[in-house]
């Protein structure tokens, strides 16, 4: 029990070595040293709390803000002084919106709690004491023999001992921990694979040694000692033993597995990770506000203290004879006097820093979000996929991405990979209706049926079709699985499988094969098994070489059924050909740059043959190497190379990535938005840049600049310089820049600002062969320029994660190249193309809700905290409060919050498909301009002036002292109070009503309703004498105020005084000088769909279909801006025209890279 | 998050196995696709008002056009109230109140009286108001606001024994209970005045004032409570407290109409109000409309008897007593009916400024909006 608690202090840590040993069915040893090792048990923890340590653990989280903690600051100097409010002012508030969030929270977490109870709780069966045990997943200890049954997930780290197949292999998805939804072929090592059932596990005797729990999915070191007849079999544990917690069976009727990794030491718990923590322009620009607001705020402080020092030192005025000080405030020191005056007085205006902007921002970001997930046009019907949102603090980002980064594959292309073309021995070949037909010849020779193929292309496609890992699913029926396939293979034809591959190139190209005639119908064990053209040929298994990313290359060595060794080798063509010494390696290098030049992927393949002496030796490096314990990945690399060399090349291959959908448009319509667009790819830059070149980023008439194969810096520099002068000379050509990772490296070391002033004259960036790092390298160097534009990056795969993370906002797609990039985004969508509505639309959206909501919040707390201060000077600096209490407290929580909240959830300036239709609407917003400190001067002085109207208004109706009843009675200061009050709450409101765009019936409820429940709740809080209230200042206030006309008409007067100028300023902006965002508020909705068709029709290959609309209101339009249509003609240079779509439909993009010059005039 | 994790991640695997297993998986799928709401599109219906010259032109005119007769109106109406003002403060030697005002104390017994002549050039003809008026004097400094008990005031016993200590130093006197306590309470004014008309014959007579009316009905009757049961001895009440400091006479013997004493006295409710800025007015006294023949004030000489006890000279304050007729929106007081038509002018200038812009834009503004 000591021991316990030691360790769970961390004084004593429990014993650490590099590996742990773990004894399966926990059979200790009984002679010999044996340590007793403390393994965590599999109970997942998710939850940030427990019952018993959320209030004071919350508290603290949440006081951590300096924002809260401020106003618990204020709170406490409430209560510790005599201060003017009473502490329940900024403590009710505060306790609110504490309140609200530790109840969010709370919620979050208990929904945490119920998913952790549900894993933790769910059932699993595990062999104990020599039977089969139903217990519940969290009791799982370290050395337990776990049973799964078929597409159960895996309840902790297993290493897998044996399943129902012979060979002891079984199929996994891991879609849940990388989403790669192929199945993946797991092994167990033949000792233990033998033992199929409880009773023969229960014999088994074999120890575990493996590395201590690290984070990496892909890394597990590990080996086996069985203990068979007396002697120790050590064998050796790598990734593809280990079923990972969250994985799931496939294919496999059961497997028994030992535990190792158990409970929040295993692989996933590991992987868990908080999101980075990103901030917005908008909050920062927020957080400026804030200070400038502090300022403010300490500045009327110390001159209220100041004044107040000046009047007090004159006797009469200090302690007339009506209002003596008490004796204790006589004899208090001036100095805590002094400092508890200054501090009364900021509490009497700290509401100018408004508690409930923060939690008000914090819903409307919460709330608003939603609207991306339900948004159906970024639904994608064919994966049933809808966008999915991580982060919603960066919803307004969306609407200020300056530089956008994209990745290529999967990305802007399907990552749907269709065989194309292949070179053969250095004849091109091309794929035609499952014919390889050599380059000139057609496809439809009489004779093609009959497979003539030579043996260097029956070689070659075998090497295609062997040097893999893709796995097979039958997915007849049932029955299949679990037998052995192989019995049936022979039997049925070769479309009843599915072939399942981790790259989609490899899929591609073992199709292909396939219809070509050379067919993989199976793997089982060590043995694969093609057909060629009828004929069933069986291939040992030997070893495969797998991939990796720096080698970029994978091998197979196989054993042919003639029995000779045989390795094949695929990869990148940078990868592979250095490493040929024979065949037609010139020719071949001619063919894979052709293919890269019209877009296709390229994989270059080889072969060798071993003799039986090399390959004992290659048998051997490959043994040892797998079997180390230590700095095993070094020693593979080094084996690898060795035996990967002296290869005879094959052929290579074309595979074409098919654009996504409407990716041409989407690049076009961004960049019409302003919006630069780089494209990071890893892949090679013939193929980047046809890629560029087919999706419209990069257009031909652009001059396209080479930053390629620098090898030294002052090389590259005195590239960069040359670039840099032809932009200047030829400033009106469009300019492209290409840059390779290598030279990116060069250029990012030592010339850094050359290269960004050549990029920022580039209208479009590609930059190929890039590594992850390098991405987020590169959006890091915009990020930071000087002009810290707002980036976006946006891709689908593992290699993108950096690239994602460093951005502003990271956007996943998600594609097939698994959720690591959707689980580290802010924003994930199914297509590419959605992009556009997300920024355009949404993006604008939020951007305008949020920054209207900023700057209301700041007017709305200078509006009511002003007239305070201006009080002040009219009660001696006495710190008397203008308004009672109750109306201080409530002001920001209900009369004002629900109006400000619901018009930042729903409003919006433009109509969506006018947004859409008109990117160049999204510069309007751009750099933060909504934010910029001219409209924040405007609201502030807004603010001020609306406060002086209104005090001085009520000023003036009161301050002349006369009766403003029929009665002739009296009014006092409450009234006084309440009228400035009454005023403030309507005109207030009644500025956000104009501010309004957008009135849905949710706006006009609040509006009025909140007028009409601050009328209702005076009535009441008035009506009252309230029986713990120590005192009764409202009592009828507010009935008396409105029961006498004066009041009425003084209210409607200085509302109307207020707002008036407003609505002038409005309208004379609108006429004298509108921007483009109000001139398209002007245009109706299907207005908005024709314009949008007649958009399409200028960029768009839509053609005329489905623009039905446009042909009558093609006359209207022309009819009314004839002059601006000629414009657009002439701008155009008669590349544009209404009628001609045809034009449009040519590959000459130059038509698009002219549409900046606007068809918005039209 | 990470236990809720997978189940979002099994809804892919049926789904994403692509092409064959789609087949297979098929039945479990279940479509995200998000529901086609106005709502959830954000397509709800809305207005849409867009601000142009054109829409707001009317609301100017309307405003301009409404403000203008209003204000005239109110004008007018204020502009016929009589009020008249006479300043009894006696700074000045020449001042008939000069002397009460010099030789004050508070422990003097014997009050010390003046009187004031004044002229009255036109006869006031409906009810008429007094008012005393203070300047300088800071009703609505914080310590002065809020100190008061107004649960004694409201009649609790225990308040009445055991003053809040917001009183202080105004709550307890040589150990007893102060009723009522608090400064408000004890400065309360009280000099008392009167109103004599001088007959153009010379004879002198006393103008019946009315006490009552004076105070809001609800402080009167629900706020402002005097403790123990109706109709009981307010002597035997207080009993066990004292009068504040400055006052000469305790709480129950402020007036004699037992309906108007102790905390109900009208006086000391209209005192307790607290004034919002330190130049003020209070209702004294209203002079009811006795019949239609005469009016109420005739046009003539008057004068102003004042018991002078409330010292103002301390901190330079003001006493003035204010003679007032109230129409239905109060007492004489321009600043609405200024407003209102400044306003309303202005408003219709815009307007025309408006109208302008909207003929020589408005064309211009209309191509982009197509037709309307």
């Amino acid at each position: 029990m000591l021991r316990w608690i030691r360790q769970q202090l961390g004084f004593d840590p429990p014993h650490q070595s590099d590996t742990r040993t773990v004894y399966v069915a926990n059979r200790f040893p009984e002679h010999g040293h044996y340590i007793p090792q403390r393994f965590a048990d599999n109970r997942i923890i998710s939850s940030k709390y427990t019952i018993w340590n959320f209030v004071p653990k919350n508290l603290f989280e949440q006081f951590r803000r300096i924002a809260n903690f401020y106003f618990l600051i204020i709170f406490l100097v409430q209560l510790m002084i005599d201060t003017p409010t009473s502490p329940v002012t900024s403590g009710l508030p505060l306790l609110f919106v504490i309140t609200v969030t530790a109840i969010k929270q709370g919620y979050e977490d208990w929904l945490r709690h119920k998913a952790d109870n549900e894993v933790n709780g769910a059932p699993v069966f595990v062999v104990r004491s020599g039977s089969l045990v139903q217990t519940r997943s969290k009791n799982i200890r370290v050395g337990d023999i776990v049973r799964v049954a078929k597409d159960e997930t895996f309840p902790a780290d297993l290493v897998l001992l044996s399943s129902d197949r012979a060979d002891g292999t079984c199929h996994i998805t891991t879609a849940s921990l990388d989403g790669e939804t192929n199945l993946k072929t797991h092994f167990s090592v033949p000792e233990t694979s033998v033992c199929q059932s409880v009773s023969q596990l229960e014999a088994l005797q074999a120890v575990v040694e493996c590395q201590q729990p690290e984070a990496d999915l892909y890394r597990f070191v590990g080996r086996v000692t069985v203990t068979q007849h007396g002697e120790e079999i050590v064998r050796p544990l790598g990734p593809e033993n280990l079923l990972l917690r969250g994985a799931r069976l496939k294919n496999t009727k059961e497997i028994f597995g030992v535990a190792v990794y158990t409970g929040m030491e295993s692989k996933m718990a590991l992987n868990y990770k908080c999101k980075s923590q990103k901030r917005s322009a908008v909050e920062k620009s927020m957080n400026t506000f804030l200070i400038i607001y502090l300022v403010i705020l300490l500045s009327e402080a110390v001159l209220s203290t100041i004044l107040k020092y000046a009047w007090q030192s004159e006797e009469e005025w200090n302690e007339p004879f009506y209002n003596q000080k008490t004796e204790q405030e006589r004899n208090s020191s001036p100095i805590l006097q002094f400092i508890s005056d200054f501090l009364a007085f900021l509490v009497l205006y700290n509401f100018i820093i408004p508690i409930s902007l923060y939690v008000t921002v914090e819903m409307q970001k919460f709330l608003g979000s939603f609207f991306i997930g339900w948004d159906l046009d970024l639904y994608h019907e064919e994966s049933n996929q809808k966008a999915q949102v991580n982060t919603s603090d960066l919803n307004e980002e969306l609407g200020q991405v300056e530089y956008l980064f994209t990745d290529k594959t999967g990305t802007l292309t399907e990552n749907e990979m269709q065989f194309r073309e292949c070179s053969i021995n250095g004849i091109k070949y091309r794929e035609m209706n499952g014919k390889l037909v050599p380059e000139g010849m057609t496809g439809d020779s009489p004779g093609g049926s009959s497979p003539q193929l030579m043996s260097e292309e029956l070689l070659f496609l075998k090497a295609v079709s062997l040097c893999h890992t893709v796995q097979i699913s039958y997915n007849q029926s049932e029955s299949w699985l679990g037998g052995d396939p192989f019995s049936h293979t022979n039997s049925f034809s070769f479309s009843h499988m599915e072939y399942y591959a981790a790259s989609p190139d490899e899929k591609a190209l073992v199709e292909a094969t396939r219809r070509i005639g050379v067919a993989f119908t199976g793997c089982s064990g060590d043995t694969m098994e093609i057909n060629t053209f009828g004929k069933t040929e069986k291939y040992k298994l030997l070893h495969v070489l797998e991939f990796d990313p720096n080698r970029r290359r994978m091998s197979v060595i196989l054993e042919t059924p003639s029995g000779g060794k045989m390795l094949f080798t695929k990869g990148a063509e940078s990868a592979v050909l250095p490493f040929t010494t024979t065949g037609e390696i010139e020719k071949t290098r001619l063919h894979v740059d052709e293919f890269a030049l019209k877009g296709l992927r390229t994989l270059v393949v080889a072969c060798r043959h071993f003799s039986p002496k090399e390959y004992i030796d290659v048998d051997k490096r490959l043994m040892s190497a797998r079997t180390a314990l230590q700095r095993r990945e070094e020693k593979l690399q080094q084996a690898f190379a060795h035996i990967e060399n002296n290869l005879h090349l094959l052929g290579a291959t074309g595979v074409e990535d098919k654009l996504q959908d409407k990716v041409p448009e989407t690049i076009e319509v961004l960049r019409r938005a302003g919006i630069k667009i780089w494209v990071l790819t890893g892949d090679k830059h013939e193929t980047a840049v046809s890629v560029s070149l087919s999706c419209g980023h990069f257009h031909r008439t652009m001059n396209i600049l080479e930053l390629l194969q620098q090898r030294s810096d002052n090389e590259c520099a005195e590239q960069l310089r040359r670039l840099a002068r032809r932009i200047k000379e030829d400033h009106v050509i469009q300019h492209g820049l290409v840059v390779d990772g290598a030279s990116l490296s060069l250029a990012l070391r030592e010339h850094e600002k050359l290269f960004m002033e050549v990029c920022k004259n580039c209208s479009a960036v590609l930059c190929c062969r890039m590594a992850p790092l390098q991405k987020a390298k590169v959006v890091r160097l915009l990020k930071t320029s000087p002009e810290k534009p707002i980036t976006l990056a946006v891709g689908d795969g593992a290699n993108d994660v950096s690239m994602i993370q460093e951005a502003h906002v990271g956007i996943g797609i998600m594609g097939k190249e698994g959720r690591q990039a959707v689980r580290n985004s802010d924003y994930a969508i199914a297509r590419f193309k959605f992009l556009a509505k997300l920024l355009l639309v949404h993006g604008h959206f939020y951007y305008i809700r949020i920054a209207t909501l900023v700057q209301y919040f700041f007017y709305k707390n200078v509006c009511f905290i002003t007239p305070q201060f201006l009080y002040q000077f009219f009660c001696l600096f006495s710190q008397q409060t203008l308004y009672d209490s109750v109306y201080l407290t409530l002001y920001n929580i209900c009369f004002t919050s629900l109006p400000i909240l619901v018009y930042s959830l729903f409003e919006q300036l433009v109509h969506p498909d006018i947004l859409q239709a008109k990117p160049s609407l999204y510069r309007d917003i751009s750099k933060n301009s909504l934010l910029s400190f001219r409209t924040f001067l405007y609201w502030t002085v807004l603010g001020f002036t609306h406060a002086f109207v209104f005090f001085f208004g009520s000023y003036l109706l009161m301050g002349e002292d006369t009766s403003l009843m029929s009665n002739g009675q009296m009014f006092g200061n409450w009234t006084f109070g309440t009228l400035v009050f009454t005023v403030m709450v309507i005109t207030v409101t009644l500025k956000l009503a104009l501010e309004t765009q957008f009135w849905t019936w949710m706006n006009h409820f609040v509006t009025w309703g909140s007028i009409a429940f601050y009328f209702i709740f005076s009535l009441f809080y008035g009506g009252i004498i309230w029986p713990f209230l120590h005192t009764q200042d409202m009592y009828f206030v507010f009935v008396q105020l409105l029961s006498c006309g004066s009041a009425w008409f003084a209210i409607v007067i200085i509302v109307i005084t207020c707002l008036f100028p407003e609505v002038m300023k409005k309208v004379l902006y609108r006429h004298l000088c509108p921007t483009s965002t109000q001139k398209s508020q002007s245009l109706s909705a299907p207005q908005a769909q024709a314009l949008s068709c007649v958009e399409s029709l200028c960029c768009y290959q839509h053609g005329q279909s489905g623009c039905s609309r446009l042909a009558r209101l093609l006359e209207q339009m022309t009819g009314q801006c004839k002059a601006s249509v000629n414009n657009c003609h002439t701008s155009s240079r008669s590349n544009r025209s209404w009628s001609d779509t045809e034009n449009f439909y040519s590959n000459d993009r130059t038509i698009l890279t002219l549409s900046p010059i606007e068809a918005s005039r039209c | 998050m990470m236990a809720s994790s997978y189940k979002d991640e099994d809804g892919h695997i049926t789904v994403s196995g692509s092409g064959a297993a789609a087949g297979a998986g098929g039945g479990s799928l279940r479509s995200k696709k998000p529901e086609n709401t106005a709502f959830k599109q954000q397509r709800l219906p809305a207005w849409q008002p867009i601000l142009t010259a054109g829409t707001v032109l009317p609301a100017f005119f309307i405003i301009g056009l409404m403000f203008i007769p209003i204000g005239i109106g109110l004008y007018v109406t204020s502009n016929n109230i009589k009020e008249f003002e006479v300043d009894y403060t006696g700074v000045e030697m020449s001042s008939p109140c000069f002397t009460c005002s010099q030789n004050f104390s508070w422990n003097s017994t014997k009050p010390c009286t003046c009187s004031v002549p004044f002229h009255l050039d036109q006869p006031y003809e409906s009810n008429v108001f007094m008012y005393y008026g203070l300047s300088n004097f800071y009703q609505n400094h914080r310590r002065y606001v809020k100190s008061r008990d107004d649960s004694q005031l409201n009649g609790n016993e225990e308040s009445l024994r055991k003053p809040s200590k917001e009183c202080e130093p105004y709550a307890k006197h040589n150990n007893k209970p102060i009723a009522p306590c608090g400064a408000i309470a004890n400065s309360m004014f009280n000099d008392s005045l009167e109103l004599i008309y001088i007959d153009p014959n010379g004879t002198k007579v006393q103008i019946p004032l009315t006490a009552t009316g004076i105070a809001w009905w609800t402080d009167k009757h629900v706020k402002f409570r005097n403790p123990g049961a109706e109709n009981t001895n307010l002597t035997v009440v207080f009993q066990g407290t004292t009068r504040p400091v400055n006052w000469r006479r305790p709480v129950f013997q402020l007036d004699s109409d037992p309906d108007n004493n102790g905390f109900i006295n009208e006086d000391f409710i209209v005192w307790m109000r607290t004034a919002a800025l330190p130049t003020f007015r209070k209702l004294y006294r209203i002079i009811q409309r006795r019949s239609n023949v005469h009016p109420t004030l005739p046009r003539g000489n008057y004068s102003l008897e004042v018991v002078y006890n409330y010292p103002v000279r301390s901190f330079e304050g003001r006493k003035r007593m204010i003679l007032s007729t109230i129409s239905w929106m109060g007492g004489k007081n321009p600043f609405l009916g200024i407003a209102y038509v400044s306003v309303g002018s202005v408003c219709f200038l815009l307007g025309v400024l408006l109208l302008i812009i909207h003929h020589k834009y408005g064309n211009r503004n209309n191509a982009a909006e197509i037709s309307h």
